[in-house]
């Protein structure tokens, strides 16, 4: 790794991988000498204030659930085309399986954990569970978190519209007729 | 690995001169799913969401659009609906609402993938490519930007910085053949534009062939029949005739291959109904006036 002249290298680019935190990245293939280096990301989660020091190949999807327990968001496919990992980013939603946690220093992220008030929970938690909005519940989180955002964004006003918002959130289960019902009632609600 | 997280344009050009072999991320839509099946295990990630440069848009001086490389999707389709018909149009049809957060328009030209939803438009209005690096900056048609299978004209120490878009002075049009309606990658698509100042018509065609792909004998093609009948000035329906030819020739231009998403020929017979399709739709709006048709 050369050194920018003249500039401090961290200060300009907030660099991160110093030659001091040498460790093998990956003993198994052959001549993969790199150095990992770490990346600490400061971002609120669902409120609090957390800080994580991960490699930089670590998606936010992971972090929530291997670092954080934060269990309840899902991972579906790992390739960003259940939606079972959606979650909020800075009030958008994404899928956190191709979201690097390196890239949301600074970022506030809410998830599934997130939504309910203390045990009152959010009219879509509620309105799930009263439609039938799902049966193994595997889909159910990243279901939520999407419509949440749909309802927020103004993009639920028809039955259409609410189909083509949700598309990118497959459920294997097929409880697609509860799950429109349940964004239905709880559009109504948190207006 | 390293991973640099540049927050201004100079920043960013510099570390890609340092190190050009770091892989830039903007909405991570293509290199997160190399990175985690680990086709792809880059020495360094350049992070381009912290670079307020590339995430603007802004008016050109003759009415066309400079649209920066790290704008998403999402932002395409609710800000530019009017200004970039055509490209709303191809952002609409990307992957899902949380792809479309995401996903940006740079990242599908650094991708370079013959089956980009962007690049039949960005043919099609003859847009260009605004390639920066600390060398200075060259803007390159999008005609000249692909040279092969996911390859361009990128150099190793360049950015996207931005696509530059002419006004759009007459209809323009996308559509594209997948196996659902969402979060398909196109099993072929085709951009039209018209151009009614010059007389003129523009092509794209796309996921049926090496690079996306322009039709030039269907574009001279209708751009002499147009002239011929002085349908721009008293603008007649169509006949069908010249709508099929249209669509023939467009087929004529692909070069497609067979693989799992279909087979070369059901390739060329898809692009012929969407190429005679989507000129029908266009000239419909030129002919009644509305050049902002919605998809
Ligand atoms: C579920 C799913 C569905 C999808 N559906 C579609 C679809 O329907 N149509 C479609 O076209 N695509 C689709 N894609 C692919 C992808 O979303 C698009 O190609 C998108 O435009 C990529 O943009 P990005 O910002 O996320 O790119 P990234 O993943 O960040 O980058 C893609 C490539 O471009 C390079 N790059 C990015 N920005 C720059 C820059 N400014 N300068 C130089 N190089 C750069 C990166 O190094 C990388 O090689 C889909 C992807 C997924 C996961
Ligand atoms: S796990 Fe992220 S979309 Fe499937
Ligand atoms: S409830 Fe089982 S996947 Fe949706």
């Amino acid at each position: 790794m050369t050194q920018y002249e003249g500039i401090t290298r961290r200060g300009m680019l907030g660099l991160v991988g110093a030659a001091a935190a040498t460790v093998p990245l990956d003993s198994g293939a052959a001549g993969a000498q790199a150095a990992s280096g770490e990346v600490t990301v400061r971002m609120t989660v669902n409120g609090s204030a957390t800080s994580l020091t991960v490699d930089p190949r670590v998606t936010l999807l992971d972090a929530l659930r291997e670092r954080l327990q934060l269990t309840g968001t899902k991972k579906g496919c790992d390739r960003g085309q259940c939606g079972a990992c959606t979650v909020h980013v800075d009030g958008r939603r994404v899928v956190s399986c191709l979201t690097l946690l390196a890239t949301l220093d600074g970022a506030s992220v809410t998830t599934i954990e997130g939504l309910a008030d203390g045990d009152r929970l959010h009219p879509l938690q509620q309105a799930f569970i009263e439609h039938d909005g799902f049966q193994c519940g595997f889909c159910t989180p990243g279901q939520i978190m999407s419509a949440a955002a749909v309802i927020a964004e103004g993009g639920a006003r028809t039955d259409a519209e609410i189909r083509e918002q949700m598309s990118g959130n497959i459920c294997r289960c097929s409880a697609y007729p509860g799950i429109l019902a349940a964004i239905r009632q709880a559009r109504t609600e948190m207006r | 690995m390293d991973f640099l997280r540049p927050t201004s344009l100079a920043d960013a050009l510099s570390a890609k001169a340092d190190q050009p072999e770091a892989v830039p991320i903007a909405g991570g839509t293509d290199v997160m799913v190399e990175l985690n099946f680990d086709h792809r295990r880059p020495s360094a990630l350049l992070d381009l969401t912290r670079v307020p440069e590339l995430a603007t848009w802004e008016p050109t001086a003759d009415g066309g659009t400079r649209l920066g490389a790290g704008v998403p999707y999402t932002r395409i389709i609710t800000e530019l609906g009017a200004r970039l018909p055509g490209l709303a149009m191809a952002a609409r049809t990307v992957g899902s609402p949380q792809i479309r957060n995401r996903g940006t328009v740079g990242g599908n030209l650094g991708a370079a993938s013959p089956a980009g939803d962007t690049h039949p438009v960005l043919l099609a209005v003859d847009a260009a490519v605004e390639l920066r690096s600390v060398r200075g900056t060259r803007v390159v048609p999008v005609r000249e930007f692909y040279t092969g299978v996911k390859r361009s004209v990128l150099a190793s120490d360049e950015l996207i910085t931005a696509v530059l878009l002419p006004r759009a002075g007459g209809p323009q049009q996308f559509s594209k053949v997948g196996t659902r309606n969402a979060m398909v990658i196109a099993v072929c698509s085709f951009g039209l534009a018209l151009h009614p100042g010059d007389g003129t018509v523009g092509t794209g065609i796309g996921s049926a062939g090496p690079t996306p792909l322009r039709a030039t004998e269907a574009e001279w093609f209708l751009t002499g029949e147009l002239a011929d009948g002085d349908l721009w000035e008293s603008p007649k329906p169509l006949t069908d005739s010249v709508r099929r030819r249209f669509g023939e020739l467009v087929a004529e231009a692909a070069a497609p291959i067979d693989d799992v998403r279909g087979s070369a020929a059901y390739r060329r017979h898809a692009l012929s109904v969407l190429a005679r399709r989507t000129l029908g739709w266009a000239w419909q709006d030129y002919r009644t006036g509305g050049d902002q048709r919605c998809a």
